[in-house]
C-alpha cells in the first residue's frame, strides 16, 4: 500500500509514524479524566473514561482510587491530590462517585456538578438506589454523556439532560 | 435532597431478588425483568466475593455472549442486552473484544434506544485510534441526514465523543449545516462536535470561526454555552485575537449573575454556576497582562463576586487565599487564625496547603518558625511528590531567609537527609555552589564553611547511621575541601573517618568515588598517611574499575606530593582551570606512536560509518575495546583517559564541581539566582533606592490603623478572657505573621517585638533591610513587596511609585519580547546550526534553481508591459538584472492626479524583492517624496521601512527596492503603507497582499537525500483531499504543486511521488503524496511546526482552485 515510502526509507516504522500527534496538548485544556462509580467494597458500579486508559490498567486505577477515598474520614476535605492529578469525589450511602481531573479544572465546579448529577439520577428514577445504577446502566451512561463530553462539562440543566432520554423511552413505549 | 438519596440508597442493597428495581418515574419498557440474563449477571456480580469466583463468572458469561453475539437468529432487542452484558464485563476489566464489531453493527441496524446503547457501546469500547472506528462513519453520516431528531442527535453526541481524524472532511458539511438548525438541542450538539473537531485538527475548522461567533451569539444559552468551549480554548492560544470579544463575555456575564436566564438553570437558586466559571475563566485570560480589557470587567467582576456564596470548603478557601496573597500579603492577616487552626488540622491535605500558604508569605522574620513548621510535615510525609516539592521549598526559604550560619546549615542538613535521593539535584548543587562561591566577607565565608565542616564531622563521628547519597557526598566535597579550616583538627582523623564510610554497605559507587576524591584532597596537605596506604591495599585490587584506578592515581600522586600540591591547591575550587584542549602535549607521543605503524586517530563518527558500511561483510576482527560512553557521563571523564594525564584538571575541582558545572550551563538557566559571587543578588537592585534612604521613623499611628486594625482591635478584645491554648496560638500566629503589613507581632499581641534581623552572612542585606523598613513606613504596598521579592513580581499594582520595581517590570517585559520572538527564531538558528551542513549535500545551486522551465506563470508576461506602453509613453519595468528573476506582473498599486504607484514582486533566489515605482503624471516636479510601510505584523522590511526620492522630475519615474522578509508563518498576510510628497497634507495609502507561496522556493534534492531528511524531521500534518477526475492523475497534481506552490518534484513512482521545498531562509518542507481512488493523500514533514499545516492549508486552496 505504501510501497514507495518502504522502498525509500525503509527505517520508517508505519504503525508508529502513523500515530497521529495530538494537536491540543491535554494539559493545556481544563478536563475531566474520567468519572467513576465504586461501592465501599470496591465494586466498579460504573466508569466512564475520558482519555484512553487500557483496561488492565483501569481496574488497578479504580482500585487504587477507591482505597485512597475510604482512607478518608467524613470530616476530611473531598478533594485529594493523586499522582499528577486530583480526585474529587463524594460519599452517597454505599457508593463513592469518584471523579478525576487534571490540574486546572476547577475542584468546586466538578464536586457540585457530582451532586447535580446525582440529583438528575434521583429526578430520573425517583429515588435512585445502587440497584438502579446496576440495572439501568446504559441509561446512567445516556444520562452522564449528556452532562459529560470530552472530558468537559456541557450541561447542567436537569430538564434538558432528561430531554433526549426521555424521548427514547417515549418512543420505545409507543 | 442528598439526605433522600442517601437513605434511599442505603436501604435498597439487602432488598436485593426480591423487587424489581426497574426505572420509576422516568423510565418505562426497557425495564430489566430480574429473570433476563443481565439480570441474572447483576445477581451474580453482587454476590461475588472474591476476585477467583469474578473471573470464573465473566469468563463464563464471556463465552455464552460470544455465542449469542454470532448467532444470526439473535434479535436487535437481545443484542442491546448483549451490549450492556459486555460493557459490564469490560466495566470489570475483562477485556471483550468480540463483542466490539457488533455494537457497531448495532449502531447501524438498531432503532432508536437500541440505536444509542450501539453507539454507546462503541464510545466505551473503542479508542481513538482504533481501526473499526471508520466502519463508524457511514453510520454516522446516514444519522446526521436523517429526518429523526434523536437520531441526528445520538449521531452528533458519538461524533463529539469519538471519531477518525482524518474522516472528518466526510461529515464536516453536515454538521456545519446543523449550525442552523432550528432545535436547539441539535444546534448545541452541533457546536459540541465542532468543539471536537477543533481540539483534534484545528487547521480543518478554521474557515468557520466566524460560525463560532454566530453560534456565541446565539438566542439559546445552551448553544452559547457550547461555544464557550471552544472559544475557551482559542482565547489561551492567542487572547489578543479575541480581545474585541471581551465585551461580549462581560454582558453574558452580567445576564448570567442578574438572573436573566431562565429559571431551571439555576442550580440551588445560583445561576447556572458552570457557566459562570466558564466565563470567568475565558475573562480571565483576556485581562490577563491587558489593564484596558481588565477595565471592562472589573465590575462584573466585583457584581459576581458579592453574589457567590463563601465557601466552606476549607481547602478550597485556603487555595483562593494562597492566589490573592500573591497579590497582597496583608490579606492573609485577617485570617490568621484560620490558617494556625488549619495548621493542626488532622487531614495531611490541609495541612500541605497551609503550608502551601506559609510558603508564599515567608520572610526574613518569619522564616525559623515557617521552616520549622515545613520540616515537621516534611519528616512525616512518605508520598515522592510531595518530598520533592517541599524539600525545594525549604531549601529556597533558606537560602533566601538565613537568620544565621548554623541556623542555614541545620536546615540544610535536614533537608539533605529527609530529601535523601528524590529531591532535586540542584538543590546539593545550588548549596555546594554557594559554599564554594562565598560572599564578599572572606570571614564570613570562612565561618560558614567552618561550620559546615564542624557539623559533618559530628555527623559522621557516629557509626552505622544511614544517610542519603547526596547528603554523603555533600558532605565528602566539603570536607575534601574545607577541612583544613579546623586548625586543631588532625586529617588523618577525618580521612579514616571518610574511609570508614567507603565499607559501608548503603553506599553506592557513585558516593565512593566522591569520597575517593575527598581523601586525595585531604592526602596532598599530610606528609604521609595510613590510611592512604590501606586505601590502596584495599582498592587496587578492586573489582570496580573506576575506584581501583582511583586507588593507583593516588599511590603515584602520593609519591610525588609536590606535584600533589600543585595539583590541589587549598579553596581553588571555583578558580577556572586552564586545560590544553588540542593535548599539545601529546604530540610526541602520538608521532612515535605513528612512526611504530599505529594507525591515525578516527573520530567517532567516522569509526560509526565505517562500522556501518562494514556490517555486511563478516566480521573477522578482534573486537576492539570499548569506551563506554555511559561511564564518562558520570562526570569523571578525566580519569578514564588511558594516559591519567588530564587528570589534574579536574581532581582539583573535583568531580562535584565538574558535574556541578554542566548542570548549572543546562539547568539553571531559567532559576533566578539568589546567589552571586557578590553575596545575595536582589539588594544590588535594591540599590537604587538609597536615595530615598530615610531614618526609621517611630510607627505611623494612620498606618497601624490602616492596615491591621480589625485584628488589633479584635485581640486587644480577646486577650482579656485568653485561655492558655489560645494564647500559644496566637503567640505562633505573631511569629507566623511576622513583617507582614506594618509591623503585625506588635499589633497583634501589643507588645513590641524586636526583630532585628541579623542576616550576618550577607551584609548589604541589613543595609537594604532597613531601608526597605524605612520606605515601608511611607508605603505600605512597597513593604508588602519587598518583604516577599519572589513571591509577588506579578502584581504590578503594587509596584507603583518604586524604581526597583520598575526595574523588574522591565526585566519582565523584554523577557516576553523573548518569548515571543522564540518560535521565529528556533526556526532560525536550527536553520543556521544544523540544516546549513546538510544543505550543503543537497547541491543546491543558485543559478540552476529556477531554471526548471514549467515555471510559465513565474515568467513576465510580456503583454502586460505592452499594454501599460501604449497608453502611456513611458512604463514601469524591471531593470535587466532582475527582469530575468522569475517575477509577478507590474500592477498598480495606487495613483491620484499626481502620482501612480506600481508593485511588482520578484522571487529572487534568497528573498522576496518588492520593487516600487513611483511615476510622476504632473507636469511639475515633485519634492521629498517619501514610501513608508507600516510595521506588519507577520513581515519585516529589511534595512528600514521608508525610502525617500528627494525629487522627480515630471513625466519620469523612480523605483526602490525593498527585502520583504517572513517573520511568523501565515498563509497570507497584508503590508500597507503610504506614499506622500511635499505639498500635500493627506498621504496616498496602498497596501498589498503576500502569500505565503511568496516566501516559498523549490529545494532541489536527491531521493536519497529526502530520505535522509524525512527521518530527521518530527513536525508531520497528514491529510486526505478529494480531488476532481481532472486530477486524477499524480503527475498532474505534482505540476501544480510545482506551478503554483514551487514546490521541486524530486520522484515520482506510480501513484507515488516525492516533492521538496524550503520556506526562505532555509526551512525545508517536504511533501510525500498518493492518490488512489479520487483521493489525494498528502504527507507533509519539516523542521519547523508550523509549516506543514500552512502549506497543506495553501495546498487545498490551490487543489480546490484548479
Amino acid at each position: 500500500m505504501y510501497l514507495f515510502v518502504l522502498v525509500y526509507f525503509p527505517e520508517v516504522q508505519f504503525p508508529l509514524t502513523f500515530c497521529y500527534k495530538e494537536t491540543i496538548s491535554e494539559r493545556n485544556r481544563n478536563m475531566i479524566k474520567f468519572f467513576l462509580m465504586v461501592n465501599k467494597q470496591g465494586q466498579t458500579r460504573l466508569s466512564r473514561y475520558y482519555e484512553h486508559v487500557e483496561i488492565q490498567k483501569r481496574t488497578m486505577l479504580e482500585t487504587e482510587v477507591i482505597k485512597n477515598c475510604l482512607s478518608r474520614s467524613k470530616e476530611q476535605c473531598s478533594f485529594i491530590e493523586y499522582k499528577d492529578f486530583k480526585l474529587v469525589y463524594r460519599q452517597y450511602a454505599a457508593l463513592f462517585i469518584v471523579v478525576g481531573i487534571n490540574e486546572t479544572e476547577n475542584e468546586m465546579a466538578v464536586y457540585e456538578l457530582i451532586h447535580n448529577f446525582v440529583e438528575v439520577l434521583d429526578k430520573y428514577f425517583s429515588r435512585v438506589s445502587e440497584l438502579d445504577i446496576m440495572f439501568n446502566l446504559d441509561r446512567v451512561h445516556i444520562i452522564l454523556d449528556e452532562m459529560v463530553l470530552n472530558g468537559c462539562i456541557v450541561e447542567t440543566n436537569k430538564n434538558r439532560i432528561l430531554a433526549p432520554l426521555l424521548v427514547l423511552d417515549k418512543m420505545a413505549e409507543s | 435532597m442528598s439526605d433522600v438519596v442517601e437513605r434511599t440508597l442505603s436501604v435498597l442493597p439487602g432488598l436485593l431478588g426480591q423487587h424489581d428495581p426497574g426505572p420509576g418515574a422516568g423510565g418505562g419498557p426497557g425495564r430489566v425483568s430480574v429473570t433476563s440474563r443481565l439480570g441474572g449477571l447483576i445477581r451474580s456480580i453482587t454476590a461475588l466475593s472474591s476476585k477467583h469466583e469474578e473471573e470464573k463468572l465473566i469468563q463464563q458469561e464471556q463465552t455464552n455472549l460470544k455465542a449469542t453475539v454470532s448467532a444470526p437468529t439473535t434479535t436487535l432487542r437481545l443484542m442491546k442486552e448483549c451490549m450492556v452484558r459486555l460493557i459490564y464485563c469490560e466495566m470489570l476489566g475483562y477485556e471483550s473484544s468480540f463483542g466490539y464489531i457488533h455494537a457497531i453493527k448495532l449502531a447501524q441496524q438498531g432503532n432508536l434506544l437500541e440505536k444509542r446503547v450501539g453507539y454507546l457501546a462503541v464510545s466505551l469500547f473503542l479508542h481513538e485510534n482504533h481501526e473499526l472506528l471508520l466502519l463508524l462513519v457511514n453510520t454516522v453520516v446516514k444519522d446526521l441526514q436523517s429526518t429523526n431528531l434523536v437520531e441526528v442527535c445520538m449521531a452528533l453526541t458519538v461524533v463529539s465523543q469519538i471519531f477518525p481524524r482524518e474522516m472528518i472532511p466526510a461529515v464536516l458539511p453536515l454538521i456545519e449545516d446543523k449550525l442552523q438548525h432550528s432545535k436547539e438541542i441539535i444546534r448545541r450538539k452541533a457546536v459540541q462536535a465542532l468543539y471536537k473537531f477543533y481540539l483534534i485538527a484545528p487547521n480543518q475548522v478554521q474557515h468557520i470561526h466566524d460560525k463560532f461567533r454566530k453560534a456565541l451569539c446565539d438566542r439559546d444559552v445552551g448553544v452559547m454555552a457550547a461555544s464557550l468551549h471552544i472559544y475557551l480554548q482559542m482565547v489561551k492560544e492567542n487572547a489578543s485575537g479575541y480581545r474585541d470579544l471581551t465585551e461580549s463575555f462581560v454582558i453574558i456575564l452580567k445576564q448570567v449573575v442578574g438572573g436573566r436566564l431562565p429559571i431551571d438553570f439555576n442550580y440551588h437558586s445560583v445561576p447556572a454556576p458552570w457557566l459562570q466559571i466558564q466565563l470567568l475563566r475565558i475573562l480571565g485570560l483576556l485581562g490577563k497582562d491587558d489593564p484596558r480589557t481588565s477595565e471592562l470587567m472589573y465590575d462584573v467582576l466585583d457584581e459576581s463576586l458579592r453574589r457567590a456564596e463563601i465557601n466552606h470548603n476549607i481547602t478550597y478557601g485556603l487555595k483562593a487565599l494562597t492566589y490573592v496573597v500573591q497579590q497582597d500579603p496583608n490579606l492573609a492577616l485577617q485570617h490568621q487564625m484560620t490558617i494556625i487552626e488549619c495548621l493542626d488540622h488532622p487531614d495531611p491535605i490541609i495541612k500541605r496547603e497551609t503550608l502551601e500558604l506559609l510558603y508564599r508569605i515567608t520572610n526574613g522574620q518569619n522564616v525559623t518558625v515557617i521552616v520549622q513548621k515545613m520540616l515537621d510535615y516534611l519528616k512525616q510525609s512518605k508520598e515522592e511528590y510531595t518530598v520533592i516539592s517541599l524539600a525545594g521549598k525549604i531549601a529556597e526559604l533558606a537560602e533566601k531567609y538565613a537568620p544565621d550560619n548554623e541556623w542555614f546549615i541545620q536546615t540544610m542538613n535536614a533537608v539533605f537527609s529527609v530529601g535523601g535521593d528524590v529531591m532535586h539535584p540542584d538543590i546539593p548543587n545550588n548549596f555546594l555552589r554557594l559554599l564554594a562561591e562565598g560572599f564578599d566577607d572572606a570571614n564570613e565565608d570562612r565561618q560558614l564553611r567552618l561550620y559546615a565542616v564542624q557539623s559533618y564531622l559530628s555527623l559522621l563521628q557516629e557509626e552505622d547511621t544511614f544517610y542519603p547519597q547526596k547528603f554523603l557526598q555533600v558532605m565528602s566535597w566539603v570536607l575534601g575541601e574545607y577541612s583544613y579550616l579546623i586548625n586543631d583538627g588532625d586529617p588523618e582523623v577525618i580521612m579514616a573517618r571518610l574511609h570508614r564510610l567507603l565499607k559501608q554497605t548503603f553506599v553506592t559507587s557513585e558516593t565512593k568515588t566522591w569520597i575517593m576524591s575527598a581523601i586525595t584532597k585531604m592526602a596532598s596537605q599530610v606528609p604521609c598517611s595510613e590510611t592512604v596506604d590501606k586505601l590502596f591495599q584495599e582498592f587496587s585490587t578492586s573489582l570496580d574499575t573506576c575506584m581501583r584506578q582511583y586507588a593507583f592515581e593516588l599511590k603515584h600522586l602520593c609519591e610525588k606530593k609536590e606535584l600533589m600540591k600543585n595539583l590541589f591547591p587549598l579553596d581553588a575550587s571555583c578558580d577556572d582551570t586552564v586545560v590544553d584542549a588540542s593535548l599539545s602535549f601529546l604530540d610526541g607521543f602520538v608521532a612515535e606512536g605513528l612512526g611504530c605503524g599505529a594507525s591515525p586517530y578516527k573520530p567517532h563518527h567516522q569509526r560509526q560509518e565505517e562500522k556501518l558500511a562494514q556490517e555486511k561483510a563478516l566480521n573477522f576482527e578482534p573486537y576492539g575495546l570499548s569506551f563506554a560512553s555511559s561511564v564518562s557521563s558520570s562526570g569523571f571523564t578525566g580519569r578514564q583517559s588511558p594516559a591519567g594525564l588530564s587528570l589534574g584538571s579536574d581532581m582539583s575541582g573535583n568531580s562535584a564541581e565538574l558535574g556541578q558545572k554542566e548542570t548549572s550551563c543546562l539547568e539553571l538557566d531559567g532559576v533566578r539566582k539568589l546567589w552571586g559571587k557578590e553575596g545575595y543578588l536582589p539588594k544590588k537592585e535594591n540599590n537604587t533606592e538609597k536615595e530615598d534612604k530615610a531614618q526609621p521613623v517611630p510607627q505611623d499611628s494612620i498606618l497601624v490603623g490602616h492596615a491591621v486594625d480589625p485584628p488589633l482591635a479584635q485581640s486587644e478584645l480577646q486577650s482579656v478572657r485568653l485561655s492558655e491554648e489560645e494564647k500559644e496560638k496566637q503567640q505562633l500566629a505573631s511569629t507566623l505573621f511576622a513583617g507582614l503589613g506594618s509591623n503585625s507581632s506588635i499589633s497583634l499581641m501589643g507588645k513590641a517585638d524586636t526583630t532585628t534581623q541579623k542576616f550576618k552572612r550577607k551584609s548589604k542585606i541589613i543595609e537594604t533591610q532597613t531601608n526597605e523598613e524605612a520606605s515601608s513606613v511611607q508605603n505600605i504596598a512597597a513593604l508588602s513587596f519587598s518583604s516577599l521579592p519572589d513571591t509577588t513580581p506579578n502584581s504590578k499594582e503594587n509596584f507603583e511609585g518604586n524604581e526597583y520595581l520598575g526595574l523588574r517590570e522591565v526585566s519582565l517585559s523584554s523577557s516576553e519580547v523573548l518569548e515571543a520572538s522564540a518560535s521565529f527564531g528556533r526556526s532560525q538558528s536550527l536553520t543556521e546550526a544544523g540544516l546549513d551542513e546538510k544543505f550543503s549535500n543537497c547541491q543546491l545551486s543558485t543559478s540552476s534553481l529556477f531554471a526548471d522551465s514549467n515555471i510559465e506563470d513565474f515568467q513576465p508576461s510580456q503583454s502586460v508591459p505592452n499594454t501599460i506602453a501604449s497608453e502611456a509613453t513611458w512604463s514601469p519595468c524591471l531593470p535587466e538584472e532582475l527582469a530575468e528573476l522569475p517575477h509577478s506582473e507590474i500592477v498598480e498599486l495606487c495613483s491620484s492626479d499626481i502620482l501612480t504607484v506600481y508593485s511588482c514582486k520578484v522571487w529572487t533566489d534568497d528573498c522576496s524583492l518588492l520593487v516600487l515605482f513611483v511615476a510622476n503624471e504632473s507636469t511639475l516636479p515633485l519634492k521629498t517624496v517619501n514610501i513608508v510601510f507600516e510595521t506588519a505584523e507577520h513581515f519585516k522590511i529589511l534595512e528600514n521601512n521608508s525610502c525617500h526620492f528627494p525629487v522627480i522630475e515630471p513625466q519620469s519615474m523612480e523605483s526602490c527596492r525593498k527585502c520583504v522578509q517572513l517573520e511568523e508563518i501565515c498563509t497570507r498576510g497584508i503590508l500597507s503603507g503610504s506614499i506622500s510628497y511635499a505639498d500635500t497634507d493627506t498621504p496616498l495609502e496602498f497596501s498589498l497582499t503576500f502569500f505565503l507561496s511568496d516566501f516559498i522556493r523549490p529545494m532541489k534534492i536527491t531521493t536519497e537525500d529526502f530520505g535522509k531528511l524525512w527521518l530527521s524531521f518530527a513536525n508531520d500534518v497528514k491529510q486526505n483531499l478529494k480531488i476532481s477526475p481532472s486530477q486524477d492523475c499524480l503527475p498532474v497534481v505534482l505540476n501544480t504543486l510545482k506551478q503554483k506552490l514551487k514546490f521541486h518534484v524530486v520522484e515520482i513512482i506510480g501513484n507515488e511521488g516525492i516533492a521538496a521545498c524550503r520556506l526562505l531562509p532555509s526551512v525545508p518542507c517536504l511533501l510525500h503524496c498518493r492518490t488512489h481512488a479520487r483521493t489525494l493523500a498528502l504527507w507533509f514533514r519539516s523542521s519547523c511546526s508550523a509549516l506543514p499545516d500552512s502549506l497543506l492549508y495553501q495546498c487545498q486552496k490551490v487543489m480546490g482552485e484548479s
